[in-house]
């Protein structure tokens, strides 16, 4: 009996013994023992956010730049509920994190008590797995498999919800070493898994003529060395390579092989390319509806090998020719290796003709916009902070709409983990926490949230956290003072008429940081703009850069919802045709 | 082809009844984890039927009657692989050879003039009649769906009933080693 402790501190020893560093959270009545234990020790900090939401994505840009699994802490009903846009980002993502919440003790659940809800019914669908612990004995163990279910195979979010009385109970600890985690609650892929099919799909690689690369953000979530093994591939390969917005940063920018991102508001050439490859290389993607477009003129003509750790996302949209369910490291590894063994080459003369084919796209140079004029257009506010910052070790963190796209058009990221944005959610909001938990993970490196004046509105408070822990966090917004994706697909689709998104009553942006103690800077010409992004910079304090842009201007180039690869606007006199543009209007 | 914001290409193949028995660790929320997947995922339970395997190893058995295509079905035991405690799916279906039954009560409205055929079709179908205390006319049958549903069609036709069905459980009838 003498080497019992209670609950709450059972939790604390658990995320010692995970080696967590630090805990995003929120304090309130069903956490308060927890909270207690918390005090009284120093290994772990605390990051007190302002609102529960803010907590779960600077645990998601912590986990994302860091590669460690994120945790929060925050109280039972309001509090839980606060984390569900969340859970669910991390979810669509693949963030590991793990999500401790509180919960009314056990005599009162299902009495409707004070700040009780279903919590482990809530976020059901929008975790990996989730808990409701009754034992405290059963704590520790809990906390060893939630750890590991959330980094194994697909990553995601997973969440322990704790009854007061739990906290409180006296229990003994187990170590991480003495749990046996049952191998079907794991991803673990046979030892000689799909030998057969790596082969296959190695040797249809090498007989391809046109080939390409489509990597995602399951090559970051493989770790760093993944990266590097895609890069080798590719580069004895020689084919051209493409990346998701959550894949960036996988291949270099510069990288000599790299078309950039496609899909929507990917590159013309990228999505050419993949319109008419012979072979596609899907590795580590899921053939999300901003890739694809319209699916059945999706790559008509070419033999699909698709590399995922979930089965589940084979042949869900894209039926696929070689599936091969592994992690991206591991298979690349073997890849690799018979690649080298069988001495495989590609064809060289075909390669150079699709190459010639892929240059030929690349000089309608679909990026170009008028730049002329004294006012700042977003692209060019993007392009400075990138030539401005590209020496520095740099994150980039987005919240969502046009900045998020312009910031993944006109920002060259050259290495994984430096680019965190909701891709699957959309989550407006999460760039500003993402970037605090980032800068926590950095302490010394540069954090800039590429924001929409709307967007940041959503996650303002948050201003409070990043001055408390003297965060240096960058906030560059591109005020064009509306919800500038909903006006463009207003405009687009809706006879421009701009229903509820132009957004009124601003707050004075530089005002605002200085309220909070911070830095606010402004630039409303092309002539201020280097001199803002420079102070923004050298400044050792929270800053919001509040930059104005041109009010309407649209995000190019574009796949309207309905339309195909090879239909792509490149701007807004070329007209998406009627039918297709009906039949867009009702998707997303 | 499965389901996606964009139309899909017309090669769907033909929709299908299939039973998934799906081993499960027994622990509380795990049933809500598989029939959420379901209803969040938009897909189809005809009948869904719970019960525990063994006292000692803690798992429980669901069997569940779905229709869809082969590639719906497909990603529907793809997304129940994915449940944490789930242990195994298997499509029966798939597996060829497998027997199915299910239990139907049978509460039967019975009178002087339709007694001698009510009972004359129970004996055909061997529906048992239940003893109760209140001596009504419970009829218990059992076997495959179709069986099930001709004795209804029947007995419907000569009076009243009201009936309660378990759904259908099923099991693999292919040979298996002793040792496995």
């Amino acid at each position: 009996m003498n080497n019992e402790i209670t609950g709450a501190e059972i939790v604390l020893k658990s995320l010692a013994e995970q080696g967590v560093e630090v805990v995003f959270g929120y304090p309130g009545g069903a956490v308060l023992p927890i909270y207690d234990t918390l005090f009284k020790q120093n290994s772990i900090k605390h990051v007190l956010v302002r609102q529960e939401g803010g907590a779960i994505h600077a645990a998601e840009g912590y986990a994302r730049s860091t590669g460690k699994t994120g945790v929060v802490l925050v109280t039972s009903g309001p509090g839980a509920t606060n984390v569900v846009t969340g859970l669910t980002d991390a979810m669509m993502d693949s963030v590991p994190i793990v999500c401790i919440t509180g919960q009314v003790p056990q005599h009162l659940i299902g009495s409707d008590a004070f700040q009780e809800c279903d919590t482990t019914g809530i976020t059901r669908p929008c975790t990996k797995h989730n808990y409701l612990v009754k034992d405290v004995n059963k704590l520790s163990s809990v906390f060893h498999e939630a750890f590991t279910i959330a980094q194994n195979g697909r990553p995601g979010p997973v969440l322990i919800d704790i009854p007061k009385d739990v906290q409180f109970a006296s229990g003994t600890y187990e170590e991480k070493n003495k749990i046996i985690i049952p191998s079907h609650r794991l991803f673990e892929p046979s030892p000689d898994f799909e030998k057969n099919k790596i082969e296959e799909a190695v040797e249809l690689i090498s007989k391809a003529k046109k080939p390409i690369f489509y990597i995602g953000g399951g090559c970051i979530n493989s770790g760093p060395t993944a990266s590097k093994l895609v890069r080798e591939f590719i580069n004895m390969v020689g084919s051209p390579v493409t990346m998701t917005l959550m894949g960036l940063g996988v291949i270099g920018s510069s990288d000599k092989n790299s078309l950039g991102m496609l899909g929507m508001h990917g590159m013309y050439e990228a999505n050419m390319a993949m319109h008419e490859c012979d072979v596609m290389i899907n590795i580590g993607a899921r053939f999300d509806d901003r890739v694809t477009g319209r699916l059945d003129a999706f790559s008509p003509n070419s033999k699909k090998i698709h590399i995922d750790i979930d089965e589940s996302n084979i042949n869900k949209t894209i039926n696929v020719d070689v599936p091969i369910i592994g992690d991206v490291k591991q298979v690349v590894e073997k890849m690799i290796s018979i690649w080298k063994d069988k001495k495989y080459k590609i064809d060289n003369d075909s390669l150079k003709l699709w190459w010639d084919k892929i240059n030929k796209w690349k000089e309608v140079d679909c990026l170009n916009y008028n730049n002329e004029g004294k006012q700042i257009k977003p692209q060019y506010a993007v392009q400075r902070l990138y030539e401005l910052t590209k020496n520095t070790k740099t994150f980039v963190t987005t919240e969502v709409g046009q900045h998020q796209m312009w910031a993944a058009q006109f920002y060259k990221f050259e290495e994984p983990n430096r680019w965190l944005t909701s891709g699957g959610l959309g989550t407006m909001g999460y760039g500003f926490p993402a970037a605090i938990g980032a800068q926590i993970g950095h302490p010394d490196a540069l954090v800039v949230d590429i924001a929409g004046d709307a967007s940041i509105l959503m996650n303002i408070q948050e201003m409070s956290t990043a001055v408390q822990y003297r965060l240096p966090v960058k906030i560059f917004i591109l005020n064009n003072e509306y919800m500038g994706m909903v006006r463009q697909w207003q405009e687009l689709l809706h006879g421009g008429r701009y229903s509820e998104s132009y957004t009124d009553s601003l707050p004075d942006f530089v005002k605002l940081a200085e309220s909070y103690k911070a830095v606010g800077l402004r630039a409303k010409t092309t002539d201020e703009l280097d001199d803002v992004i420079t102070e923004m910079i050298e400044t050792k304090n929270t800053v919001i850069a509040d930059i104005w842009v041109t009010k309407e201007e649209n995000c190019f180039p574009m796949i309207q919802s309905g339309s195909a690869h090879n239909e792509m606007m490149l701007s807004k006199d070329q007209k998406q045709d009627k039918k297709s543009a009906e039949k867009g209007k009702i998707l997303v | 082809m499965n389901k996606s914001v964009y139309a899909t290409p017309d090669q769907v193949s033909e929709t299908k009844r299939h039973i998934l028995t799906v081993l499960v660790d027994n622990e509380p929320g795990v049933l809500a984890r598989v029939i959420g997947m379901f209803s969040g995922r938009g897909y189809n339970i005809d009948s869904l039927n719970v019960a525990e395997v063994s006292n000692d190893e803690n798992i429980s058995r669901i069997t569940i009657v779905t229709h869809g295509t082969s590639e719906v079905v497909s990603q529907i035991e793809k997304q129940l692989l994915r449940i944490v405690p789930v242990h195994s799916v298997t499509n029966l279906d798939q597996e060829g050879s497998s027997v199915e039954a299910e239990v139907a009560l049978v509460y039967i409205y019975i009178s002087d003039t339709n007694k001698k055929k009510v009972y004359q079709l129970c004996d055909l179908y061997r529906a048992r009649k239940i003893e109760n205390e209140h001596n009504t006319t419970i009829f218990e049958i059992a076997g495959a769906s179709e069986r099930v549903n001709r004795f209804i069609k029947e007995i419907n036709e000569i009076t009243k009933v009201e009936i309660v069905r378990s759904g259908p459980v099923a099991i693999s009838s292919i040979q298996k080693n002793e040792e496995e």
